[in-house]
């Protein structure tokens, strides 16, 4: 599996370029940016009332995203770190107004007046100390705290992102907590590791006491994404991949410890099979080739 | 950069209190025309700061907008047809956003304001 990006360089360095044009003419990568774009939309449950909303694209990027945000009608403002990913931006002359800033220096915009957030697939740059200067925790808080305040009354934020662990999903839902947001991660095709896609849903925190969340897609159903279910839980992320990964370690690790014996021998006596007996010499570790 | 875009934007820098309007220092504006929606001008109306928007547009040339706005006025035509020409037809392609409290000056090249702060500004 190719390396993360965030682990090979900083976004302003990784995206230089070569990498910025690849990005965008890879049509494979367009059509994940795409849907996932469209699935942040129906996530943010902006009202039905066709009138176009001002929102956010953070992480703009090449305005892969932002574009489906104009094909709604809707008027976007994407900020990304990328001078060469603006840049193709401009070439592909997006609707939407682009501003080169960090998002972990905070959003510097006004208060209440963006009606929706969305960003693909960037957040979890901001978990990296890209410079020694850099305080990910500081980061994180400022770019929350930015975005609670540019929100309006009732605005949802919704986040693709690409955790690389449990500690950098608790770190980012954290710093949301903090700044006052509520919400959780709703993970579509928790089960596959190549469809899976995690989103973080937040709202402003009186707002969404008594809203829902978003069921997530499975292979079986279709998503239901209506957000008028009758959910007050906060959903948390799938269980299942950890606990997969602590069974694989059991195993490479120390190998079978006594107690496993112990137990599976009571097993086949319980099933009445002929098992010798336990003695100290049971599970004894042995030396090398015997 | 359109005006829409520049009366949200706040100078960021560490220690400002009050980094709203920018002050636009325009070299190029570009006019791309875009169709109206009447609906959306009505709710951008309610988030506007008319006379940092007055102002702005005034520095890119644009001069037909009132000094004062209420919204009794957005059933003009005529002053929706301005305030659709200011809001979203005006493109500040080259020029300076300049903070009010520091004078800090941000750079705006091919459309794209340079936010980005420095170490000692964050």
């Amino acid at each position: 599996m190719a390396s993360r990006p965030e682990r090979v360089a900083p976004p302003e360095i990784f995206y230089d370029d070569t990498e910025a044009r690849k990005y965008t003419s890879s049509s494979r990568i367009i059509d994940i940016q795409a849907s996932l774009s469209e699935r942040a939309l129906e996530l943010l449950a902006l009202p039905e009332d066709g009138v176009p909303k001002l929102l956010l694209d953070i992480g703009c990027g090449s305005g892969l995203s932002g574009e489906t945000l104009s094909e709604e009608g809707h008027h976007w403002i994407g900020l990304d770190i990328s001078p060469s990913m603006l840049n193709i931006a401009v070439e592909r002359e997006v609707e939407g107004d682009l501003l080169l800033s960090d998002m972990g220096q905070g959003l510097g915009l006004r208060p209440g007046i963006i009606d929706g957030a969305i960003s693909i697939s960037a957040v979890q740059w901001l978990c990296n100390a890209d410079r020694s200067s850099h305080n990910p925790r500081l980061r994180l808080k400022a770019f929350f705290t930015s975005l609670y305040r540019c929100l309006a009354n009732g605005a949802k934020a919704v986040f693709q992102v690409y955790p690389e662990n449990d500690d950098q999903r608790e770190l980012i839902l954290s710093a949301a907590m903090q700044a006052g947001f509520a919400g959780g991660i709703v993970v579509d095709f928790p089960h596959s590791s190549k469809k899976r896609k995690e989103f973080i849903v937040l709202a402003c925190g009186q707002q969404s006491m008594g809203a829902s969340l978003s069921k997530g897609k499975t292979e079986d159903e279709m998503g239901l994404s209506d957000g008028r279910e009758d959910q007050t839980q906060v959903r948390f992320s799938d269980r299942h991949r950890p606990l997969k990964k602590q069974r694989k370690n059991d195993k490479s690790g120390k190998g079978k410890g006594k107690d496993w014996i112990l137990r599976k021998k009571e097993q086949m006596r319980r099933r009445g099979n002929d098992v010798p007996l336990d003695t100290k010499y049971t599970g004894r570790k042995r030396k090398g080739r015997f | 950069m359109r005006l829409l875009t520049h009366n949200m934007l706040s100078s960021n820098i560490r220690g400002v209190v009050n980094g709203f309007p920018l002050k636009i220092e325009a070299v190029k504006v570009v006019e791309k025309s875009v169709d109206m929606n009447t609906d959306f001008l009505k709710n951008m109306f309610e988030k506007i700061e008319w006379k940092a928007f007055v102002e702005a547009s005034v520095s890119m040339g644009y001069t037909e907008l009132p000094e004062e706005a209420d919204s009794s006025m957005l059933d003009s035509d005529e002053f929706l047809s301005r305030f659709h020409h200011a809001l979203l037809e005006l493109h500040l392609e080259e020029g300076v956003l300049v903070c009010p409290e520091t004078g800090r000056r941000f750079p705006v090249s091919k459309g794209i304001p340079n936010m980005l702060l420095h170490e000692d500004e964050v």
